[in-house]
């Protein structure tokens, strides 16, 4: 019933849903959502040196996604800009330099519209191996840190005044950010990886009564959201990765009726 | 010695927050941070517990020192699904025998099941003291923990604040606006004002000079026992009028020793009783 292709995208869709759910909700939880799209967007930068340096191109964004997200951690704490105008200021011109500089490369051809929107349909077997193996790594680390990294969300003061290394779980976090970003590329681009991010987080909101819970739920609505995409997509022909956002925001809207709905006990 | 300051100063965006800033807070003592706004409290207090590392002098914490620590604000977004209970496990795994002891202690053990985002303000701060005396600290900071709790809750948590340090003998930090009640739990008061302005018992900061050109003769008038002549004014950012220098300045130690030295002459015959003059004040305003 379903092509080879197609259930590569799902498993692979899956895969970055399963990763994307928790880091998310931190995302969510830190306001670090413009953070997340700068990181996202300086993606194309990594797509460029992955072709230039002739390295895989999913290990050359997770490297430039990790220095980008490093400098921006120095500059917030150096900086007086305001963080959201530094994050906006950033976010642009990294995607922009990142454009340019694959402009400059006329020797190779590239599918801008496969790195910008993603090329789903066209994951090979090593990329959904890539994804899984990656993604249970990411996965293990933030079990790992997932107590210190969440009182150093509810309060880097409070967590770090009572002995958590807050500076440390952050860098850490940030750079399992970078590694989801550079996982997500294939599956929805530069320009929708937040989108993936955070929908799904945001529609679990309503569900949850704990960090975990929503957690979880995010997991579910983002596997959810990758499944629907994909089919609409099939079925209506349409881009697959602009398609599993509109099936997640289709979620999210969804999880507005619950917020709404007057017949709700509690 | 808990924790210990010596000299300490802060720089951000080209100007001193705090500098020359000395003072230990020792096991079983109530020490008292009070000074304007922008003085520097809360700043000393996250020098003190390491949140901020000292630009200039020292600060040092006993080796594996426990600390809880009450902020004071704890921004929460509102998409963060967090309950009362999960809140006190943050940092540290407390039992549920543990956790119902701190919600009756602070009197929120009716919102065990609620979620952080949907408290009070007064709430909340009842419940970031709980958390805080969960672990049994060696050092409770508290910075403003009172804030936004009605009149009668105010002084139960202050006297709260008073049993635990005698049932665990910790020594606390607090910062704090209610001068009154201040003056009658804390072994020593610590006036900042960019530097520390003056040190020493309740009675002695509340008579001395420093005391009242920074609170005003009202504040020390309702407290204070003894009048003294005015030495030096402050302008806005803390300085001293007439001084010629800046707010990063400290006072020469000796100066406010001299004034405490001073205040305490006259009361050599015994003791004063702080919580008298507390009284004496609450009194007249009713």
């Amino acid at each position: 019933m379903f092509d080879d292709f197609f259930t590569r995208a799902v498993i692979g869709g899956i895969g970055v849903a399963v990763i994307a759910g928790p880091l998310g909700c931190f995302i969510i939880w830190r306001k670090m959502a413009y953070f997340g799209d700068t990181l996202s967007h300086s993606a194309l930068l990594g797509v460029a040196l992955g072709l230039i340096l002739e390295l895989n191109i999913t290990l050359a964004v997770f490297i430039v996604s990790s220095v980008v997200a490093l400098l921006l951690v120095l500059l917030q704490r150096r900086a007086n800009l305001s963080s959201d105008a530094l994050l906006g200021l950033l976010a642009h011109s990294a995607l922009a330099i990142g454009l340019v500089v694959l402009a400059f490369m006329t020797w190779v051809r590239v599918d801008l519209m496969g790195f910008l929107f993603g090329d789903i349909l066209s994951i090979s077997t090593f990329d959904v191996a890539l994804i899984w193996g990656g993604g249970l790594f990411v996965l293990t680390v933030l079990a790992k840190i997932w107590h210190p990294l969440f009182a150093a969300t509810v309060s880097y003061e409070l967590a770090t005044a009572e002995g958590i290394k807050s500076d440390r779980i952050n860098v850490i976090f940030m750079i399992l950010m970078a590694a989801v970003i550079a996982m997500s590329l294939k599956i929805v681009g530069v320009l929708l990886i937040t989108a993936l991010l955070i929908i799904p987080a945001a529609s679990a909101r309503t569900f949850a009564k704990s960090p975990e819970h929503m957690a979880t739920i995010a997991i579910v609505i983002g596997s959810a959201a990758v499944c629907f995409g994909l089919i609409g997509s099939l079925e209506f022909d349409t881009p697959a990765g602009p398609s599993i956002v509109v099936a997640a925001l289709l979620c999210f809207v969804l999880s507005l009726f619950r917020t709404l709905n007057p017949f709700r006990t509690k | 010695m808990l924790v210990s300051l010596k000299n300490a100063g802060i720089f951000r965006s080209k100007k001193w927050l705090v500098r020359g800033v000395s003072m230990t807070v020792e096991a079983g003592e109530i020490v008292t941070l009070i000074g304007p706004n922008g003085s520097g409290k809360s700043t000393t207090a996250k020098l003190a517990l390491g949140v901020l590392s000292a630009d200039e002098g020292h600060a040092n914490r006993k080796d594996g020192l426990c600390v809880s620590y009450v902020p004071q604000k704890v921004q929460l977004s509102p998409h963060l699904p967090l309950s009362v209970t999960r809140f006190l496990r943050l940092t540290f795994r407390p039992d549920r025998k543990a956790i119902n002891l701190a919600l009756k202690a602070t009197g929120t053990d009716h919102l065990a099941d609620e979620q952080m985002a949907s408290l009070s303000g007064g709430e909340f701060q009842r419940v970031l003291l709980a958390r805080a005396i969960l672990s049994s600290p060696e050092l409770l900071v508290l910075d403003e923990p009172v804030q936004g709790v009605d009149f009668n809750g105010e002084l139960e948590l202050y006297k709260l604040i008073e049993d635990i340090r005698n049932q665990l003998n910790c020594g606390i930090l607090l910062i704090s606006h209610d001068l009154h009640v201040v003056m009658s739990t804390t072994d020593r008061v610590i006036c900042l004002n960019g530097h520390v302005c003056c040190s020493g018992t309740p009675a002695t900061v509340v008579s001395s000079n420093e005391f009242k050109s920074l609170f005003g003769h009202r504040a020390s008038s309702g407290l204070a026992i003894y009048e003294h002549r005015h030495d030096h004014k402050h302008h806005l950012d803390g300085s001293v009028v007439g001084d010629g220098t800046n707010a990063n300045n400290t006072h020469t130690p000796s100066k406010s020793e001299v004034v405490s030295k001073n205040a305490r002459t006259p009361i050599s015959s015994g003791p004063i009783n702080h919580k008298a003059i507390i009284h004496s004040k609450v009194n007249s305003d009713v």
